[in-house]
């Protein structure tokens, strides 16, 4: 029932494609909708309710049988799956961004995180001493973020059908009381700001995959986020909530809070720290940095008086280094994100559509 | 950053914008022709920041608009084939045809690459010589003597499974088109930077003086856009109408002339159908008789090609500058860069593209 396109109410359903597209999962519109028709209804629980399959689910542990959380401790629980081409990078692999991700996801709802599960799809053929770097770069990253893997799976796929290996981690973790992060929390004139300069992971990336030289050497910014917020929340700044730019960047992810907080927000572009290379890089290929994906950033959005004193703290740790506010939450344009440009003048930033398209002339 | 920072300064800009506004005293409309130029005027919001009497009008100088609708269909029939491997500039990819496009190609088995430049195609025809690589040749002056050298290098190779699906066209046609349309308002044109590179300023100086209008061969950058402008309203205030040259540090008058040369051995003049606007005598570029070899227009029979446009698309008029995006009824509604009725919306230097993704909700602007 639910798969039947014909019964979709959107005003713009997914009609234009019978199959998986690339797109589907670039973590813009075509993703959203994927979501939204496909997979939010057929989850749908007994009682019709439907979940909100955001970054990481909060579970109530002291549900009681009449339903309705008890506001006592809530146990967040993430998922995602790393398929990401070449599986080594500037900066990383595969094997970092599948612990500091979903380390990340779980950490974006206010949670410590406590342990790891990792499963593997491996293609028949995929030489061990590749999987074993991969393998010991997954526990090295655990070790040094202090969150186990703790249990996993294995499976074999015959050669050609498996892409080399990919990689599911699910991340579980506690959300301490009287922490609630969440875009019901944002309110007219709150503060975003941007944990340091975005762009490094998906020029990274793209650097080594279509073999460009863009002078000096990108590297990914791939890192745990969960000590970040862990002074943030020790300080006691008024952070209203938390996600990560992955894919999409910080541009996603703002249209996604504006969206899902009903209001809107307004970035100033030159306020936005992009490092030198990713501004040549993206200016020869005709990106904008705002789109290209981070795997070790966060944008908060924080009560305007705490703006400044959440800055400080992320400047305090190395991974906050180049923190800024890039914004304010308005009341004009709910559910879109303008930016004001160098020269006064304004444009939209729209959810990325699906892939960037590399440009023309 | 060399050419980005001090071409985007702010100060500048407020100066060039103040010197536009002390000098327009009366109404006037100038077109730039090119997308890229489009996308940077809304993009940086230029248009919003100059005099109300100053109307932009935006040309059709977005190649990936213009290709004719049969083209794209042929291209679609070609990429389908089992045996080709089509390359095309990512731009293209979700251009609508008919009925379908090169990414549901792609999504239904088809192998259609995305790449940045014919050489990786023919990269591609060296690597594997069972596979038949076909590239899009598409764009202005731009970007064809790259694609002119692509097939002098395959020549050279002796590559017998590269060929080049070739729709060129060329920016002084157009602009003569539209000079000479009965409803034409525009009095003075930014001539595109990059184009000019190539080819020169020659055929814009005859422009100029046959038709009586300013013409300034403009850049990219905001400080680029606005210093154009500057100069056409400086001439149009003052009845001038002279060819002159915004963006000495890309163009000299001759152009490239290796490029030329190149241009010369491998292309031929022919008449264009524009999308949207509808044939354009002398207005194209094709493979001369001798690259015949490399035509894959002659390569692949993929006759009954019968191009269906949807009613409602009015990018023929969006791209003469006789409407712009907003007023098209379409706009934002049954058109939107996901659904996309035609080019100008999937281009990233389409201008109804450029309004969707920068302008929809005519946001307040800072002065």
């Amino acid at each position: 029932m639910v798969a039947d396109p014909s019964n979709w109410s959107c005003p713009v359903p997914l009609r234009h494609h019978e199959t998986v597209v690339l797109g589907h999962g670039s973590g813009g519109k075509l993703g959203a909708e994927l979501i939204d028709h496909l997979f939010r209804p057929a989850f749908a629980a007994a009682d019709g309710a439907v979940t909100d399959l955001g970054d990481a689910a909060l579970v109530d542990l002291e549900r009681t049988q009449a339903g309705g959380g008890t506001g006592g401790p809530r146990l967040a629980f993430s998922t995602d799956s790393f398929v990401v081409q070449p599986r080594s990078f500037p900066g990383g692999n595969l094997g970092d961004l599948a612990v500091n991700g979903t380390i990340n996801d779980v950490a974006m709802v206010g949670a410590t995180p406590l342990a790891l599960s990792a499963a593997f799809v491996l293609e028949e053929g995929l030489p061990l001493a590749e999987l074993g770097a991969l393998v010991s770069s997954m526990g090295a990253a655990a070790r040094r973020a202090g969150v186990p893997i703790v249990t996993g799976d294995t499976k074999v796929v015959d050669r050609g059908h498996g892409d080399g290996v990919y990689v599911t981690t699910a991340g579980v973790g506690l959300v301490p009381q009287g922490v609630d992060l969440g875009p019901h929390r944002v309110r007219v004139g709150d503060a975003v700001l941007v944990s340091g300069p975005i762009g490094l992971h998906g020029i990274a990336v793209l650097s080594v995959r279509d073999g460009f030289e863009f002078g000096a050497d990108v590297e990914s910014d791939t890192a745990p986020l969960h000590g970040l917020v862990a002074g943030l929340l020790r300080a006691r700044v008024d952070v209203r909530m938390l996600r990560d730019p992955t894919r999409g960047g910080v541009a996603a992810t703002c249209n996604e809070i504006a969206v899902e907080a009903g209001a809107g927000i307004e970035l100033v572009e030159s306020a936005v720290p992009v490092p030198e290379a990713v501004a040549t890089a993206c200016e020869l290929l005709g990106l904008d940095p705002l789109e290209v994906a981070n795997e070790g950033r966060l944008v908060a959005v924080v009560g305007p008086e705490d703006a400044e004193a959440a800055l400080e703290v992320l400047a305090a740790d190395p991974l906050g280094a180049g923190a800024a506010r890039i914004g304010s939450v308005t009341a004009t344009h709910p559910g879109v994100v303008v930016a004001r440009t160098g020269l006064g003048g304004s444009r939209v930033i729209d959810l990325p559509l699906a892939e960037q398209l590399p440009r023309i002339c | 950053m060399r050419y980005l920072d001090e071409f985007n300064d702010p100060a500048l800009a407020r100066s060039l914008l103040d010197d536009i506004a002390r000098r327009t005293t009366r109404p006037w409309a100038v077109m730039e022709v090119c997308g890229g130029q489009t996308h940077g005027i809304i993009r940086h919001g230029i248009d919003q920041l100059l005099p109300e009497q100053l109307t932009l009008v935006h040309g059709p100088g977005c190649p990936v608009c213009v290709t004719p609708l049969e083209t794209i269909d042929r291209a679609l029939a070609i990429a389908a084939r089992p045996e080709v491997t089509f390359c095309t500039f990512g731009d293209m990819a979700r251009v609508p045809g008919s009925h379908t496009d090169l990414l549901s190609v792609k999504a239904g088995g088809g192998d259609v690459r995305l790449v940045y430049s014919p050489l990786d195609a023919l990269h591609l025809a060296e690597e594997d010589p069972a596979r038949q690589v076909v590239f899009f040749a598409i764009g202005f002056e731009t970007t064809a003597p790259a694609n002119a050298m692509a097939a002098t290098l395959a020549r050279d190779k002796a590559l017998t499974n590269f060929s080049l699906l070739v729709s060129h066209v060329l920016v002084p046609p157009a602009i003569e088109a539209i000079l000479s349309a009965p409803d034409c308002r525009v009095q003075g044109f930014l001539a595109a930077g990059h184009v000019c590179t190539v080819m020169g300023t020659g055929q814009y100086e005859s422009l100029a003086a046959r038709h009586h209008v300013p013409i300034v061969v403009t850049g990219f950058e905001p400080l680029d856009l606005l210093e154009g402008i500057r100069r056409v309203v400086t001439q149009l205030e003052e009845g001038g109408a002279e060819l002159q040259n915004a963006y000495a540090r890309a163009v000299r008058p001759a152009g490239n002339p290796v490029a030329r040369r190149v241009l010369d051995e491998v292309f031929e003049t022919c008449d264009r159908t524009w999308r949207g606007i509808g044939a354009i005598p002398a207005s194209g570029w094709r493979l001369r008789e001798e690259w015949a070899a490399f035509d894959a227009e002659r390569r692949f029979d993929v006759g009954g090609i019968t191009a269906v446009e949807p009613a409602a698309c009015r990018a023929g008029e969006v791209l003469q500058g006789l409407c712009t995006p907003t007023e098209c009824p379409a706009f934002g509604t049954a058109c939107t860069p996901r659904t996309p009725l035609g080019a100008p919306m999937v281009s990233s230097e389409g201008a109804c593209a450029a309004y969707y993704q920068y302008r929809r909700l005519e946001a307040p602007v800072i002065r």
